[in-house]
């Protein structure tokens, strides 16, 4: 059982109150027509599976039933740090310019 | 069965049920009276929408009902004199309960001060409030739900949404031995009847208020 922290209750609560909402920072093709296959297909299925950190949405599904970021280790399932949605993580903001978020994960 | 009317729908030829009409009907358990559950029937529930750090909400809320518009999370505020309660359920949505016969105008009165970028929605059909208070209330909380409870963690009118009991709830601590629960219309019985067997299990016996 996972203890996650939202940050909009501000407190730590069971993994059994969040849904799973996939993997962050994915980013719709700006013109879904003028894009090519390969990649709206990357768009629509291909997602990363890192082995160590891994940037990911959660649903406080019964809490507030907001949604939140975190950044987890897939090897200990540590949790680094929860953030709202348009909040910037510690280890974001940490990163370089040059590396969008998420880019590290690999 | 006490008779009550809907009165917040005007000359409405229907008759008001609780979701919970049929739960006097279970027997309790042989036993000591160490807790009792009340369903507090026909409260208004009115869920509000909105940005939390406009202004005019926080004034409507003042003005019309003299609460304070909890922003911290997890919070609420409450007028016993009124009835009224108003609790944090995320960062822009609240849940307001009052007596079932100011409703109407409560309702009106938020929708006449507030505009559409803020929601104002009728959600007491869909809900009910039922009341456990008594030494072994907490016991039988904790047999539920795998949130902390204790009074450290859970003071005085702290309002959390928790699982409980395999379904959901809207706990608020009323004091030291009393909680008040939102329950779904529709889960309503099966948490009335899971209380009574966790209640039951210690030979413990629960009394159902009539409000």
């Amino acid at each position: 059982m996972l203890r996650i922290y939202c940050p909009h209750c501000a407190e730590y609560r069971d993994e059994e109150e969040f849904h799973y909402a996939g993997q962050a920072h994915i980013v719709r093709p700006a013109d879904p027509d003028a894009c090519t296959d390969k990649d709206w297909g990357a768009y629509l299925y291909f997602r990363k599976n890192p082995c160590g950190l891994h940037h990911e949405l959660w649903s406080h599904a019964v809490g507030c039933r907001k949604f939140l970021k975190v950044i987890r280790d897939t090897l200990s399932y540590e949790i680094r740090e929860s953030s709202p949605i348009g909040g910037k993580t510690a280890v974001e903001l940490s990163l370089p310019p040059s590396m969008p978020p998420g880019s590290n994960d690999s | 069965m006490k008779h009550l009317s809907m009165n917040h729908l005007p000359d409405s030829p229907r008759e008001g049920h609780s979701p919970l009409a049929q739960a006097g009907s279970l027997q309790p358990p042989v036993g000591g009276l160490a807790l009792s559950i009340t369903e507090k029937v026909m409260l208004g529930h009115l869920v509000i929408r909105g940005d939390s750090d406009a202004p005019e909400l926080a004034r409507a809320i003042h003005d019309l009902l003299g609460l304070r518009l909890p922003s911290a999370p997890l919070q609420s505020c409450e007028d016993e004199h009124q009835g009224r309660v108003l609790r944090w359920v995320s960062p822009d949505e609240w849940l307001l309960t009052l007596p079932g016969e100011n409703l109407t105008e409560v309702e009106a009165g938020l929708r006449a001060r507030l505009d559409e970028r803020f929601a104002i929605v009728d959600v007491s059909g869909g809900q009910t409030m039922l009341h456990l208070s008594g030494e072994d209330a907490e016991l039988v909380l904790r047999k539920s739900t795998s949130y902390d409870v204790h009074l450290v963690n859970f003071p005085e009118g702290k309002t959390v949404i928790i699982t409980f009991a395999r379904s959901q709830v809207m706990l608020r601590r009323l004091s030291a031995d009393s909680f008040e629960l939102i329950v779904r219309r529709s889960f309503a019985d099966y948490i009335w009847r899971w209380i009574h067997d966790a209640a039951s299990e210690d030979g413990s016996a629960l009394r159902k208020g009539d409000n």
